[in-house]
């Protein structure tokens, strides 16, 4: 892989960074001035980093280039110098980042116009364009843990947007905790490489790391993975992903849907060096995602809450991806090319859940949705057809690329292969229910609205958003798989694909796939779309309904294992701080101030006392004196 | 201008200055802070041309004076500083002017007079330039101790409700440890007298002096408790959560900001070069400390109600770090361990001066008082969230860049204590987040609902409620009145946002924390070469860490 | 005479003193007491001086009785305002100097 020095645009290829960084900082520094255009320069700024992008990728021509830019920390033999990497996976991501991203501005411009604080929303969202674009284009571990992190504020800024709600307030902090727990595993991962390798930029690292020990990469590989199992979502670091939906729509379809929760794929298929050299950790990464993809399966079927469901969806549309990517080379593109088509349709999820929401007066509650179909022609078009893509109706996006992971699966050839294709088929399965399940609540049936809501179709501001994403969500598939193979564009990252050895031909598992999604359908319809929906969910329900309602109990079990005696032990801790520590000194201080008070009783006053004493010091002293001269 | 004395200057300017501040005649209150504000821009000046007339490359002590002080015990008065006193020095200069305008309108307790204050903080200045530039053992000594004068009297004079007891049991911690200290410095002057026939007590004098092992484990063991006292380590750390809580916030600033700094510096300076063998045979046990203390400096942190008190057990968990770092006896880690002590002074110090703004306007020192403060007064809470992220070492923050080093720095050589360290992190982020949300998330409490309790008279910076804050810097303010909170009906706007004074408080500090947590390079060159040298002296190697990856063993 | 009986005689006189000094609560009579130890002392400077045939001791007792002057000058200028404040010489009754 040898890189070449940065030309033309891609040299200027900071900018990108830099132009929603600025736009960042110029909302944030200008105070209320700015609040009449705030909105459009916000927008203007990812559009504009969008266009840069874009010309950079067509002078590209599947070269690396290294932007070289300053010396960020150099110190004995730590260099990290802060420098960009544009090559064809960091340019896909560069596209999707900023496209999806320019898009959700321009609804947010809608969606956002009522909130008095939407200037700081519009600065929020570029702080997070910029520090994700730091993130797939920096050239090290180090800016890559920087953008990790700086995603990680922008996440918890914008989850807790509406601050003043204790829950949102709650969910931000608990996705920045449970993200500072992978964030540990990245950190030790790049302590661990620069310990055993002396450097931390990606050339380094994937040059030297045939030379370490198996024992240590597969360290690193894991380490890494707990690193993207947090920011991504993936068991046992899931539980915060659906409480972020208490963040504005927007927020939720870019950030915990289109781009940030992808960025765990995204540091994996970056390291696939790394991953090459382990099968242990691959194995962990598959592991990974098959779990993660059936908790959020399950867990979706049983949501009353619109964005909820969509959460759930992403978790487990997200274990798809690491199901692919711990597939090893033959995964990689696979699982990018579903990370990019699942940016387009969910994010149209999204935004059509957004747009729901804003006529139903930010009602989430399906069962108070019904019979929309009617007023909101175009959310319910676009909505429908990304969840055609979503359930991987026939030859729209999903089909192509969700088929792609589960060939992928079977191509392993050996009993885990089955297991795991197994899995992912039963998956999908699930998936057409909780989708079909969200679309008959919402859109079909009896109209159940709560008293005085008259639902009316969102603006064009919002609507077109939805519509480009909407085709996007039809053609995207077909684009990266059939048309512009995503496979060629990524060659001179993840090399030549093999041409694989088919253990199930690609025609049953499309065949498999396509019977299982519309069994999935029919279930739904059969147990949703006949009935009427009750207002209040039913409380006499079996236990696994209940267990997918509090998403196979991952809260309780964070709360029992972690919180409470975390809470315990901070308590006992302050006690024995106070009374043990603290305790000891005050206790030596009092001991001594109370001796010195005890000896003071000797001093009574009493003239004779005194004398009595100094007679018998002297009689004392007289004596020694006679002791010592005589003996 | 080479050979201009700026150490000294430095050291006699704050001084004369706080004699100055002292002879004003009462009632001129007002020339007193403008006074005490103008000498600390004049350190500030010359800490900036201290900085310029020294060379990185050069000699490892420069702008050095020295004058025979008292030549029957060979003690000088000699001054000089490297990289690792300049930068400390250039934290005291950023520091003090921050502080005399923060502590601008503060009332004085009791029958005090703010000229006293006043007078006290430029002779703290005087004292800590003093202790930096020493390059004599007992000069050292002397403005060690001689720093507790004025920071007693700053708690005990200024402080809250229980700053007598609190000042006592500062001075006594540090009287104790310095007086442990002072039988150490002596010990060094008998083995010096020994090996050199002389007795001395100048620093490059001693570095060169082979010490008997045994002797110098007692030696490091006597510093040790000085500076572990003073830094503070755990398990000598309580008297740090009463100081903090119970001095002013300017006093506070300074105390953890420069003056504990003061514990860590002595590691670097006199335990490791001084007693090389005694310090590598002991590290581990150092280690423990430092890493029980981050955890549990932490975790005591989140238990705590009274914000003060929080923000100096986050102090005690910064500092294990700092000790990890030196400890540690690696290129990387040590200067990530200076670059944490200018960092921390900067974060931590940003921090209390946020929350020393927030409990005057409350008058409580609660967590439990404030709620959503975000919502009345987006300013103080957007610099409120910069030092909290700043605290927990958030990536584009200054404290990270010095985190990852130390941790860095730590692992090749001491990997079991560094991944303990490491989980310190996610600590961090929880003490940090739990306060930030109860205090400014969520619907309006406690002081903002009920009528004031009390008018805060103690409270530091009440005199500001006259002081419109209108068209200041950020202009977001007051932009919460037409906010569509759910709970708007009794939220009456009882919190004002930063003042136009608040926000010169602020703003410099801010701009630290994000301009080293880009490009904190110029402070690490000045930095490494003072600590490499410290780490040929402990035996290390001064280039760093090499990779272990040719020897096929895994860890 | 020899040399112990003068000693004896000296030490019986800081006997008494002594035993005056503590078991006595009148002021002037502890006072006396004091004198009577002192001048006990006096004797056995000077009987030591004659022994030895020099005049150390006898210079020293000079000073003790210069001294002793003084002091009482002083005590009983304490004693009279003692009694003035008090209506009492008891020592017993100034018992107000203690922790």
């Amino acid at each position: 892989m040898d890189t070449a020095p940065a030309d033309g645009l891609i040299a200027a290829s900071w900018l990108l960074i830099a132009l929603p960084l600025a736009g960042a900082a110029v909302l944030l520094l200008g105070g209320r001035r700015t609040d009449r255009w705030g909105h459009l320069l916000g927008t203007g700024t990812v559009v504009a980093a969008f266009a840069l992008g874009l010309l950079c990728t067509l002078q590209l021509d599947g070269r690396r280039v290294d932007v070289d830019l300053f010396t960020f920390v150099s110190t004995g033999s730590l260099d990290v110098q802060a420098g960009l990497l544009f090559d064809p996976l960091s340019a896909v991501f560069v596209l999707l980042i900023t496209g999806v991203g320019a898009l959700i501005h321009v609804y947010s411009i809608g969606y956002m116009a009522h909130d008095p604080r939407r200037r700081r929303f519009f600065a929020y969202l570029n702080l997070f364009v910029a520090a994700m674009l730091l993130l797939v284009l920096g050239d090290n571990f180090v800016a890559l843990y920087v953008g990790w992190e700086g995603v990680g504020l922008a996440s918890y800024l914008l989850i807790a947007f509406w601050h003043e709600r204790p829950s949102a307030a709650t969910a931000a902090k608990k996705a920045f905790i449970m993200n500072r727990v992978g964030d540990v595993g990245l950190a030790l991962a790049i302590f661990l490489m620069f310990a055993q390798l002396g450097t931390v930029s990606y050339d380094g690292v994937f040059g030297a790391v045939g030379t370490l020990a198996a024992g240590t990469v597969t360290a690193i590989g894991l380490l890494l993975l707990l690193g993207a199992c947090g920011k991504s979502g993936q068991f046992p670091l899931q539980a915060w992903l659906p409480d972020a939906m208490e963040g504005p729509t927007p927020v939720s379809a870019l950030i915990h849907a289109a781009t940030m929760v992808t960025a765990g794929v995204y540091l994996i298929a970056r390291s696939a060096p790394i991953y090459d050299q382990t099968p242990t950790a691959r194995a962990v990464v598959l592991a990974v995602g098959a779990l993660t993809l059936m908790i959020g399966a399950i867990a979706g079927c049983a949501q009353d809450d619109i964005k909820k469901v969509l959460a759930y969806s992403t978790v487990s549309q997200i274990g798809y991806m690491f199901l692919a990517v711990g597939l090893g080379p033959v995964g990689y593109v696979a699982g990018l090319a579903h990370l990019l088509t699942h940016g387009f349709f969910k994010a149209g999820l999204f935004l059509g859940a957004g747009s729901v929401m804003h006529a139903m007066d930010d009602e989430v509650d399906m069962r108070r949705f019904g019979g929309l179909a009617s007023r909101m022609k175009v959310t319910f078009v676009t909505f429908g057809l990304g969840y055609l893509a979503l359930i991987g109706f026939p030859f729209l996006s999903g089909f192509y690329t969700k088929d792609a992971i589960i060939e992928a699966a079977f191509d392993r050839g050996d009993g885990w292969g089955y297991l795991l294709g197994g899995v992912a088929i039963l998956a999908a399965g699930l998936t057409a229910f909780y989708m079909t399940r969200l679309m008959l609540m919402t859109f079909f049936g009896r109209p159940r609205w709560e008293p005085g809501v008259h639902p009316h179709e969102s603006p064009t501001v919002m609507t077109a958003p939805m519509v480009l994403l909407a085709v996007g969500s039809v053609l995207a598939g077909f684009l990266l798989v059939v048309a512009f193979p995503l496979e060629s564009w990524l060659t001179p990252v993840f090399g030549e694909p093999e041409e694989a050895e088919h253990v199930v031909a690609p025609l049953v598992v499309s065949v498999l796939v396509t019977v299982v999604m519309a069994l999935g359908v029919l279930t739904a319809w059969l147990f949703v779309g006949r009935r009427e929906v009750p207002v209040t969910a039913p409380v006499r329900v079996s236990p696994v309904t209940r267990a997918a309602r509090r998403a196979l109990y991952a809260d309780a079990v964070n709360e029992s294992l972690f919180m409470r005696p975390g809470q315990w032990l901070t308590r006992a801790l302050v006690f024995f701080d106070n009374r043990g520590v603290d305790g000891a000194v005050n206790g030596l201080a009092a001991t001594l101030g109370g001796s010195s008070s005890r000896l003071g009783r000797t001093q009574t006053g009493f003239v004779r006392s005194y004398a009595l004493s100094m007679l018998g010091g002297a009689v004392v002293v007289a004596g020694a004196l006679l002791a010592v001269t005589a003996g | 201008m080479s050979d201009f004395p700026y150490l000294l200057t430095m050291i006699a300017v704050p001084a004369v200055g706080a004699a100055a501040v002292a002879a004003l005649p009462r009632g001129r209150e007002g020339t007193a802070r403008q006074l005490a504000l103008g000498v600390s821009l004049v350190v500030l000046l010359l800490a900036v041309l201290t900085t310029i007339a020294f060379d990185a490359g050069g000699e490892r002590f420069q702008l050095t004076t020295s004058v025979s002080w008292i030549p029957d015990f060979g003690v000088d008065f000699a001054l000089g500083v490297d990289g690792i006193a300049l930068v400390m020095l250039l934290l005291i200069g950023v520091l003090v002017p921050v502080v005399v305008v923060a502590s601008w309108r503060d009332e004085p307790t009791g029958r005090r007079s703010m000229r006293a204050f006043w007078a006290w903080l430029l002779l703290l200045e005087s004292m800590m330039v003093g202790v930096f530039a020493a390059t004599d053992v007992f000069l050292f000594y002397v403005f060690f101790e001689a720093m507790l004068v004025p920071m007693y009297f700053l708690i005990g004079s200024f402080g809250g409700p229980r700053r007598q007891y609190a000042a006592v049991k500062f001075f006594l911690y540090s009287l104790v440890g310095g007086l442990v200290m002072l039988a150490a410095v002596i010990g060094l002057y008998v083995v010096s007298a020994n090996e050199l026939g002389e007795g001395t007590f100048a620093f490059d004098a001693l570095r060169q002096i082979e010490i008997d092992p045994g002797v110098q484990k007692l030696l490091f063991l006597g510093f040790f408790v000085a500076f572990a006292i003073k830094a503070p380590l755990v398990p000598f750390h309580t008297w740090l959560p009463d100081s903090g809580a119970e001095a002013p916030i300017g006093g506070a600033v300074l105390l953890v900001g420069v003056l504990d700094k003061v514990g860590t510096f002595g590691f670097i300076r006199y335990c490791l070069p001084l007693f090389p063998d005694a310090s590598r045979d002991l590290a581990p046990y150092v280690l423990v400390l430092a890493v029980a203390g981050i955890l549990y400096a932490a975790l005591l942190a989140m238990g705590q109600s009274d914000m003060k008190r929080l923000v100096s057990y986050t102090s005690i968990a910064h500092f294990g770090f700092i000790a990890l770092g030196i400890f540690a006896f690696t290129t990387e880690a040590t200067t990530g361990a200076v670059l944490y002590m200018v960092n921390h002074g900067i974060a931590t110090g940003l921090l209390f001066l946020v929350v020393g703004m927030l409990i005057a306007r409350g008058g409580s020192r609660l967590v439990g008082d404030y709620g959503g403060v975000a919502t009345q007064a987006p300013l103080l809470a957007g610099v409120f969230l910069i030092a909290g992220l700043a605290s927990l070492a958030l990536p584009g923050t200054n404290s990270f860049v010095s985190e990852f080093l130390v941790l860095i720095g730590s692992f090749p050589t001491r990997p079991v204590f560094t991944v303990l360290a490491t989980v310190g992190i996610v600590l961090a982020a929880l003490y940090v987040l739990l306060l930030y949300q109860r205090t400014m998330h969520g619907p309006p409490r406690g002081v903002l609902l009920e009528p004031a309790p009390e008018t805060p008279a103690g409270a530091t910076g009440a005199g500001d409620g006259a002081t419109p804050a209108t068209g200041s810097g950020g202009g977001a303010t007051a932009a919460t009145a037409t906010l569509e909170a759910p709970a708007a009906a009794p939220a009456r706007l009882r919190v004002r946002d930063l003042s136009r004074r608040e926000l010169a408080v602020a703003a410099p500090m801010v701009a630290i924390v994000i301009a080293l947590g880009f490009y904190p390079q110029p402070l690490i060159d000045l930095i490494e070469p003072a600590v490499a040298a410290t780490m040929s002296d402990v035996g290390a190697d001064p280039a760093g860490v090499s990779p272990q990856a040719p020897v096929e063993g895994t860890d | 005479m020899s040399l112990t009986h003068y000693l004896v005689l000296a030490a019986i006189l800081f006997t008494i003193g002594a035993v005056g000094v503590l078991v006595r609560r009148n002021a002037i009579v502890v006072f006396m007491c004091v004198e009577l130890m002192l001048n006990s002392v006096n004797l056995t400077l000077v009987t030591f001086a004659r022994a030895s045939g020099t005049v150390d001791g006898q210079v020293m007792a000079f000073f003790v009785m210069v001294v002793a002057a003084a002091e009482v000058v002083v005590g009983l200028a304490i004693i009279m305002s003692l009694f003035r404040t008090r209506r009492s010489a008891s020592v017993d009754d100034a018992n107000l100097l203690k922790y």
